[in-house]
């Protein structure tokens, strides 16, 4: 504190003979500088003597302050505020557009394999059926070779069984009318066959 | 009492650090001016170093001039709605210079500028003519609604609109004598127990043990001048903000 003293009092001599105009406040000037550290003055917050200059003064830096808050500092917190309000929000609808990016590749991968699913599923399908049918196919045909081949044996049978039987009627009618010719003499053949024919058509 | 180091009054002298006279007031530069100048020096460099980078992640004093900001920005939204933010320079600038020059009387051998009732009822003054000019300007005469609440009986109407001017005169009062005598009061109080502390080691080892007591009360106490300090200029700023909420929206 003695360094303010000191400075007003080295102050003082420069000022108070250019000031000397002004005697009514000069007085109380001095007092007030000297005052504050003397006991038995004024109570400081109450000396009336100081407030012309502590309202001046006040004035002047409160206008000042409210000069840089409202044209300046204001503007620039309340830029970076909105600033990063909009950087937030158009952030947050960047992640919407890429989560509803991701839900459709999603969804897509989801189809694609659902479809490669069915597509594997029919040509398994198609396979089985083609080969069941190759296999039925060459079964028939075999079958049918086979029952061709039946057939034609049974044919072959029937043919040759045939034959025999036809040639036992032959030896029959010849035997007998070998038979008969040697017991009774000779007979026409065309009474041998029917006799034959008969004896055979009753042991049927 | 008459030694500097012990006068609880003596901080709040005023001293003339360079003469200066305009028109016969005597409007020294002195330490309370010094200290005012002080106090906007420090505001407008932390605020405009803070908010300079304008960064996205805010820094260190960035955060502490967003705080700030948003702080003051959310009482008066708070307090006189969204309307009242046309008086958010006022608010804020009333804000950052109380708490500010508060917080520089805290620092031993600072002059406390709201100290002194001048500068308390200098502020109060400016916030009751902007209340009452701006009410009268944007509301006309529908603004002395402000003193005839609506739903009060006839009969008692000039008893509470009485009432209402009374509490409408006293709160420039109160609001520069709540400031003022806080600062006052916490900065008396501290230097009492300091001055105790002083006085009680000069009288030897008796003394000394004697000393610890106020000692304890003054760092205990300075804990609490510091609290007081901000919660002062919080008092003052909210008070502020329901005065100009009543110029804004006067009907109750």
């Amino acid at each position: 504190m003695s360094w303010f003293i000191s400075q007003a009092n080295a102050q003082q001599p420069a000022v108070v003979p250019a000031e000397g105009g002004h005697a009514p406040t000069e007085a109380t000037g001095t007092t007030v500088a000297h005052g504050g550290g003397e006991h038995g003055g004024t109570f400081p917050p109450f000396d009336p003597s100081t407030f012309p200059s502590q309202l001046f003064w006040l004035a002047i830096v409160f206008i000042a302050l409210y000069v840089l808050m409202a044209k300046k500092v204001i503007p620039q917190i309340s830029d970076i505020l909105e600033a990063r309000a909009a950087k937030i929000a158009s952030e947050l609808v960047e992640a919407e557009r890429a989560k509803a990016e991701t839900d459709t590749a999603i969804a897509s991968y989801e189809a694609s394999l659902a479809a490669a699913r069915n597509k594997a599923n029919a040509i398994a399908h198609e396979t089985r059926s083609k080969v069941a049918h190759e296999i039925d196919g060459r079964r028939h045909a075999a079958e049918a070779q086979l029952a061709a081949k039946l057939a034609d044996t049974e044919q072959h049978i029937a043919d040759v069984k045939k034959i025999a039987l036809d040639h036992v009627s032959a030896i029959a009618t010849e035997t007998t009318e070998a038979v008969v010719e040697a017991l009774v003499g000779k007979v026409g053949r065309d009474e041998v066959t029917a006799a034959v024919a008969a004896v055979s058509v009753g042991k049927h | 009492m008459a030694d500097v180091r012990t006068d609880p009054i003596h901080q709040f002298g005023i001293h003339k650090l360079v003469d200066i006279n305009i028109d016969g007031y005597d409007v020294s530069f002195t330490n309370s001016s010094l200290f005012m100048i002080l106090t906007l020096a420090a505001i407008a460099l932390v605020l405009l170093w803070g908010s300079s980078s304008r960064a996205v992640v805010p820094g260190r004093a960035q955060s502490v001039a967003e705080l700030s900001y948003e702080f003051v920005a959310n009482t008066l939204r708070n307090a006189a709605g969204e309307s009242g933010m046309r008086f958010m320079p006022l608010v804020f600038s009333l804000f950052m210079f109380v708490l500010t020059a508060n917080i520089f009387g805290m620092v031993p051998y600072f002059f406390t500028v709201t100290s002194h009732i001048i500068v308390t009822a200098a502020l109060a003054l400016l916030v009751i003519f902007t209340v009452t000019i701006y009410g009268f300007y944007k509301n006309g005469t529908h603004f002395l609604k402000l003193f005839v609440p609506s739903g009060v009986p006839m009969a008692i109407v000039p008893l509470v609109t009485l009432i209402e001017i009374i509490s409408f005169l006293s709160r420039p009062l109160s609001l520069a004598v709540r400031l003022f005598a806080n600062m006052l009061a916490g900065h008396i109080t501290l230097k009492v127990f300091a001055g105790f502390v002083v006085t009680l080691t000069s009288l030897g080892a008796f003394g000394f043990l004697g000393a610890l007591l106020p000692l304890i009360m003054v760092v205990a106490l300075t804990a609490l001048e510091f609290l007081v300090a901000f919660l002062q200029a919080y008092v003052f700023t909210i008070l502020t903000c329901m005065y100009l909420n009543d110029a804004l929206h006067p009907g109750h």
